[in-house]
């Protein structure tokens, strides 16, 4: 990678961790309407709260998941698939959760930014979403607990059409099974 | 839909022409891998000064009778209005339509005022009739007429429900196109295309037809799940296309006349990137195993899936030449998108595409002459290269032109055109020349155009 590239990278995973911040709340729009229960994000359990308002979060869940890893995303670069030094530190983080949980299932989702034609970045998608599960599997998480979609360019996290924008939509976002 | 019933009325009159180009070009057989480097494909090229200009007056009914589409007065404006607007998007021809002109008289039609005419400038002049038929049908008669040399050129008639009207105007269109260009007809023919409305990371996309005006536009999907990629059969009775309907992508068959869809394979597997052979016997596919996503091949009718492509890299969408014994292709097995060719069984794989950037989906023309694709390399362009790679032609410049489909003629590129920042997207539609560029009228926005061929 050059320099050029690092920086861009770097200020793109600085801007998505900022993001990811205040849009977690908001992810649950990015899941078409009618996907089925696997890839349905999970719901607010009511429970979780108590009388005083504060946030419980329960062993095993999807808020449990998010505040266990260092992040529920990796990122690539242009046309690449390969997981490098600091991906396979988010997922050792993310397969260390799965092996405390061994019941609990994920989805992978494989992201492509805008500047690929629509096929080849399903095709692309679906590579990230599955090099993010053979690591996983590297690492000991059973192969049948992971499901892989891919969605191309459909569903940007980033709205600009810019290099920093396009860097964080190459990625593959990790979401539990509920 | 309805089965159309239309029917040659009128013999066409004599072959003996003195401007139009001999209607027989048009039905050379195109070799396809044999074309001489040196020579480039018939395109016609016209200076925008240089247009031919056509009048086209209302069409004439004799008695003006009502129908369930509007009264045949009411019908034969609409018919001529239809025909200048066709010849006008064609980027040949200056059409002047029936607002523009005088009104004929119905013994008028088959017996012009030449001098009129003349002392106008015009030089081709589009006359015809409407009239009730047998059965609540209407017949349209149309004639086609060389304003200088005073002569008669051709002439067509079509008895249709009163409902297709439309149908008999773009057959009159295709006719006279056919007649005055040598080129093959395009107009009588539908779009299959993504319709899309909403934010960048929330986009609704819906799949959708429509004529190839855009007239008769229909939603197939309510876009409560994304639909990607459609692809008109050749007999224009099913569909193919992506959809999420059940979470994960896979490719659908969809019956436009029953209404119900299915997958067309059964696998675990996401399948993209569908298309047609050109009999409508074979669906070409794309499937992703285990991350490495390879080109195969299934019979409509079911059976086993054959594997066209083993390479380790990705292996990616297709389009058969017309003959049906080759296939033009995606892969990034050299390190980028490049175009590769092989034989409908997967043998003899070769890259055609050289000389910088990356290529990708490659469509081969009806007429088997040419390849278009999307060029990456700075903006996103779509050109057109011979079967052997040469002559490579970049047609539109813009930031983000993809996915060509071709016109049944071979001689029209339909893209969609996605707009920086916004992610808005629209059709376009462009000629061989790269000059003659208009944007498609949609109701919503819209992408992935699928042009089928000249309507059964």
């Amino acid at each position: 990678m050059t320099e050029k590239n690092r920086l861009i990278r770097n200020i793109g995973l600085t801007m998505a961790g900022a993001i990811f911040i205040t849009a977690c709340g908001k992810k649950e729009i990015d899941i078409p309407f009618d996907a089925n229960p696997q890839t349905q994000p999970p719901v607010q359990n009511t429970a979780n709260i108590d009388n005083n308002n504060r946030n419980i979060i329960v062993p095993g869940s999807q808020e449990d998941f998010l505040s266990q890893i260092s992040s529920d995303t990796i990122y690539f670069d242009t046309d690449k698939f390969n997981i490098d030094a600091q991906d396979q530190s988010t997922l050792r983080s993310q397969a260390q959760w799965l092996l405390q949980y061994p019941n609990k299932n994920i989805s992978i989702q494989g992201h492509a930014d805008e500047r690929g034609t629509r096929d080849y970045n399903l095709a692309l998608g679906e590579r990230r979403a599955n090099s993010t599960k053979n690591y996983l599997i590297s690492l000991g998480v059973r192969s049948n607990r992971i499901n892989t979609v891919s969605y191309g360019k459909e569903q940007p996290i980033a709205l600009g059409s810019n290099e920093n924008a396009w860097a964080q939509n190459r990625r593959a976002v990790t979401i539990t099974v509920q | 839909m309805t089965a159309y019933k239309l029917s040659h009325l009128i013999a066409s009159a004599s072959l003996l022409t003195i401007s139009a180009v001999p209607s027989h070009a048009q039905d050379e057989a195109q070799p396809v891998l044999e074309v001489e480097a040196q020579q480039g494909p018939e395109v016609v090229t016209v200076d925008v000064n240089e247009q031919r200009i056509v009048a086209i007056p209302t069409f004439v009914t004799p008695n003006d009778v009502r129908t369930n589409a509007g009264s045949t007065a009411q019908l034969g404006e609409n018919i001529a209005k239809v025909i200048a607007d066709n010849l006008n998007n064609s980027g040949i021809f200056n059409a002047i339509g029936p607002n523009r002109v005088k009104k004929i008289s119905f013994s008028e039609v088959t017996s012009p005022h030449y001098s009129h005419w003349q002392g106008r400038n015009t030089d081709q002049l589009i006359q015809g009739f409407i009239q009730s038929a047998d059965g609540g049908n209407i017949t349209v008669g149309c004639y086609l007429f060389d304003v200088t040399f005073s002569k008669e050129t051709t002439r067509s008639g079509f008895t249709v429900a009163p409902g297709d009207w439309r149908r008999a105007a773009h057959k009159c269109s295709d006719i006279i196109y056919s007649r005055l260009t040598g080129e093959a007809p395009f107009f009588d023919s539908r779009i299959a295309y993504i319709a899309e409305t909403g934010p960048k990371n929330k986009r609704v996309k819906r799949l959708a037809i429509m004529d190839s005006d855009g007239a008769n536009h229909r939603f197939i999907t309510s876009g409560r799940s994304t639909a990607l990629t459609p692809r008109f059969s050749p007999n224009y009775k099913n569909l193919l296309y992506l959809s999420y309907v059940d979470g994960n992508p896979r490719i659908y068959v969809y019956d436009l006349i029953s209404g119900k869809q299915q997958l067309i394979t059964q696998s675990n597997n996401p399948t993209f990137a569908p298309r047609w052979s050109p009999d409508g016997k074979f669906i070409l596919y794309s499937m992703a195993i285990g991350g490495n996503t390879d080109i195969y091949k299934i019979a409509v009718r079911g059976g086993k899936p054959v594997r066209l492509t083993s390479s380790p890299r990705i292996d990616v969408g297709g389009s058969f030449s017309p003959d049906g014994k080759k296939i033009v292709f995606e892969s990034d097995r050299s390190g980028s998108q490049q175009l590769y060719i092989m034989n409908s069984d997967g043998s003899n794989q070769r890259r055609i595409s050289f000389g910088g950037g990356r290529f990708a989906t490659p469509e081969w023309s009806p007429r088997g002459d040419l390849i278009a694709f999307t060029k990456i390399g700075g903006g996103f362009r779509v050109g057109t290269m011979r079967p052997d790679g040469s002559n490579q032609r970049l047609l539109t410049n813009s930031w983000q032109d993809e996915a060509p489909t071709w016109a049944p003629n071979g001689r029209v590129i339909q893209f969609f055109r996605t707009a920086r920042g916004s992610g808005k997207t629209s059709i376009w539609q462009v000629d061989l020349t790269g000059k003659f560029e208009r944007k498609l009228p949609t109701p919503l926005d819209g992408s992935d155009p699928s042009w089928g061929p000249i309507r059964p």
